[in-house]
């Protein structure tokens, strides 16, 4: 396979998870602007702050609404995270590496990106909202179906689940390190209304508030949140998951090549550090220096497998 | 009482009854509905939107990318004007291929007289640093689109040679997929030749001309300029329907003497690289140095035996549209007979007393650029508009052998389906020829072209045309 081809279905991926992301933080967002309005601007401004576009967002809107909000994460083009511009991405990059794809998934993504453009080609009202932020779910999970379907698992598809699992497990880190100090086990106000909602908005906006009540038996804790979120392998959005699946990927493309890499070390690494850890090591370490230490090591292992791969000439 | 028609329709005669060809056609069509059949042609265009098949126009803002309208009444032709078609096209082909060997070594059509020295010397396409470069197994042309017009029962033109990179197979092969899906009923009625194998059949025709430095089985690659190429869909579609890779300038490298594509594990050599970048942005070493499309060095491999370029580079001499006047004298000169497809008749505005005819006649002349393609830079003269006249007038005086003119055709015409009915268009024909060290390949099909206009003569995508799925039949 060519290292461009490499290259084109990493991000391509990363852009397809990017994008069904920002729809699901948006649902959390939306959710609590109808249930906690006077929570309801914070929580625009952290998920601005989680997309890493609060800076793009603040240079053209003089304050945090709403309603500016939405329409600058789904079809600000001035935002080249926005689900409009993460789409086209993807769509750009599948239809650079069209051959390494079957024509259900080149189809499914290319009407991915026709009827998610539709959706948004005029700004989306409240009561679009939901219709739209599903529509952009379903729409990426058809892509993810038809790739699980159809496609050999070989090395396409093991570039296909690292560029996911990369953007996975950068956007669950942010998630986290956005709202870390909620999640202290010493915060004044356990219990109190306001972290509640804090706490709800995580967990709305990596899908996962049902299944963590679910697992937890309705005893909902900060700890317990975190422990969830970082180290919990049942739940496919956590830290852990994202990075044993990375390495997983790297050890089937090590096989298949007859080769080791410097990826498969870094990523095997951290999975190993994971499996021994527990949340009380996270925590005495420091919420915040952990999660910004993961961001790092994503990065890298990031930059790593493009270097070994040959994503660039 | 019906009056005769205009132009010679390929599927009414001047009773409106379908002609031979289209028999079963006709009697399939007469049966059906027109709101339904309607709707299947609406449903057509979604059917290529969700596959993507699209073109880029070049100069439109946006970079849009675009359809080629799509007509569901298919061309036919019957299997003995195919036999016919495909005789000249082969002894056309051949002459080409002989001809770019001979001005690239000893020139002796020159030395005999049969085609002037200034035409070659002076010529752009002429690649000096071919001379004496004999490509793997001789051929130059693996891939020729040869254009071909109609104007009456048995009278067929050649327009046009296309031996550079013709383009266009993507829409043949998908425009029978769609009628296979949206009429499967059609093709149990009527014998039709299939076209599906085009991709081996180019596989196997490409691999045959691998290089000496190729080891067991020949490595294939696509070289694209990229996804904003006009024709980028097709170059993808063509890749993944030989198990190709799909290759950009900036994957290869000269590697230990071979040109290696660079893959997650290394540098891969290639042996034959159908190439759709034109010669100037093949190599800017020895070409185009401000090239960023090509791959540095890549000519030097070539001229040592250590890739095969598809086409060869060069091949623009052959169907330059100066040269194409003289192409009756070509077929002559290599093959010794006489040439089976007509020539339109052409005007060299070079030549002083051409020019003079030309611009005594340009209202009743199509006048080209020599080296232009896809109907840009062209004037129709009955079509065109006093200052439109008087605007080219200026170009040619001033420019006379960037030209040349030929007669406006009465080209034939095949109905398209429209709100109203039927109604008829004017038509060409572009059939695919492979040429390997072994044979000449035609696959019994083609691209039909057709101006949707009413009326109007230019059949090219980038100025509104569309397209016809093309049957030959087994007969």
């Amino acid at each position: 396979m060519l290292g461009r081809t490499a290259q084109g279905l990493f991000w391509m991926f990363r852009y397809l998870e990017r994008c069904e992301n920002t729809a699901r933080m948006l649902e959390a967002g939306a959710r609590i602007a109808i249930t906690r309005w006077e929570d309801a601007n914070d929580e625009w401004g952290s998920i601005l702050t989680t997309t890493g576009s609060r800076t793009d967002y603040l240079a053209l809107h003089d304050q945090i609404e709403g309603p500016k909000v939405i329409d600058f994460l789904l079809r600000e083009k001035a935002n080249p995270s926005s689900v409009r511009a993460s789409i086209a991405s993807a769509r750009t990059n599948a239809r650079a590496v069209r051959t390494a794809l079957t024509r259900e998934v080149w189809e499914a993504v290319n009407e991915a990106w026709m009827n998610i453009c539709d959706a948004l080609e005029n700004p989306v009202s409240d009561a679009q909202l939901p219709a739209a932020l599903n529509l952009i779910r379903q729409q990426a999970a058809l892509v993810r179906g038809s790739l699980y379907g159809t496609m050999l698992r070989n090395d396409i598809y093991d570039f296909a689940r690292l560029g996911t699992f990369i953007e996975r497990a950068d956007s669950t880190a942010r998630i986290l390190d956005v709202k870390y100090y909620v999640l202290l086990p010493s915060v004044r106000m356990v219990g109190s209304q306001l972290d509640n909602v804090q706490w709800e908005t995580i967990l709305r906006s990596v899908s996962a508030f049902r299944s963590y009540n679910w697992i937890c038996g309705g005893d909902i804790t900060p700890t317990g949140i975190a422990d969830f979120l970082i180290f919990d392998r049942r739940m496919p959005r956590s830290l852990a998951f994202c990075t044993s699946t990375i390495a997983e990927n790297l050890a089937y493309l090590a096989s298949a090549y007859g080769i080791t890499s410097m990826s498969l070390s870094l990523a095997e690494a951290r999975d190993r550090a994971m499996r021994e850890m527990t949340i009380e090591d996270v925590m005495d370490t420091g919420l915040h220096e952990y999660l910004t230490e993961f961001l790092g090591t994503t990065a890298s292992l990031a930059a790593q497998i493009e270097a070994d791969f040959r994503f660039i000439g | 009482m019906k009056n005769k028609k205009p132009h010679f329709d390929e599927m009414l005669d001047d009773a409106d009854h379908p002609r031979g060809p289209y028999q079963d056609y006709g009697n399939w069509l007469a049966g059906e509905d027109e709101k339904r059949l309607l709707s299947k042609a609406r449903e057509s265009e979604a059917f290529f939107r969700k596959t993507g098949i699209t073109f880029n126009v070049y100069g439109q803002s946006e970079a849009a990318e675009r359809l080629i309208p799509f007509d569901i009444v298919p061309r036919v032709i019957s299997g003995r004007e195919w036999t016919r078609l495909t005789r000249g096209i082969e002894q056309r082909v051949q002459a080409i291929n002989a001809f770019l060997h001979d001005i690239y070594h000893k020139q002796e059509i020159l030395k005999a007289g049969w085609v002037p020295r200034r035409l070659i010397a002076q010529n752009a396409a002429f690649l000096p640093q071919m001379m004496g470069v004999t490509p793997p197994g001789g051929v130059y042309t693996h891939i020729v689109g040869t254009d071909i017009v109609r104007t009456g029962e048995d009278d067929f033109f050649v327009l046009e040679d296309n031996a550079r990179t013709p383009s266009g197979v993507s829409y043949m092969l998908e425009n029978r997929e769609t009628m296979l899906q949206m009429f499967p009923e059609l093709f149990s009625k009527v014998q039709v030749r299939p076209v599906g194998d085009y991709p081996e059949r180019l596989l196997r025709s490409l691999k045959a001309s691998a290089p000496p430095a190729c080891e067991g089985s020949p490595t294939v690659a696509v070289l694209t300029p990229g996804i904003h190429n006009s024709a980028y869909f097709e170059h993808a579609f063509l890749a993944d329907n030989m198990g190709a890779e799909l290759v950009e300038g900036s994957d290869l490298r000269v590697v230990d003497g071979r040109v290696g594509m660079r893959t997650t594990q290394g540098y891969k050599a290639i042996d034959v690289l159908y190439r759709r970048v034109d010669d100037e942005f093949l190599d800017p070493l020895n070409f185009n140095p401000t090239s960023v499309l090509g791959v540095p060095g890549i000519f030097d491999i070539y001229r040592a035996g250590g890739i095969t370029l598809a086409n060869a580079p060069g091949t623009g001499i052959a169907d330059d549209k100066a040269i194409y006047s003289y192409m009756p004298e070509i077929v002559e000169f290599y093959t010794g007979e006489k040439a089976i497809l007509k020539n339109v008749e052409t005007w060299r505005c070079s030549e002083e007393d051409a020019l003079a005819y030309v611009l005594e006649h340009l209202d009743e002349l199509v006048v080209k650029e020599v080296h232009g393609s896809g109907g840009y830079g062209m004037l129709v003269g009955p079509a065109a508009s006093r200052k439109e006249l008087a605007a080219f007038r200026r170009k040619l005086i001033a420019r006379p052998s960037n030209y040349i003119a030929q007669p406006t055709l009465s080209l034939s015409t095949v109905p398209i389906l429209t709100k109203k009915g039927l109604a008829p268009r004017h038509v060409d024909l572009r059939p695919y020829v492979l040429v390997s060290p072994d044979k000449i390949d035609i696959v019994p099909g083609g691209l039909t072209r057709v101006a949707l206009k009413a009326g109007s003569l230019v059949v090219n995508s980038s100025q509104g045309g569309g397209t016809k799925d093309t049957w030959v039949l087994g007969d």
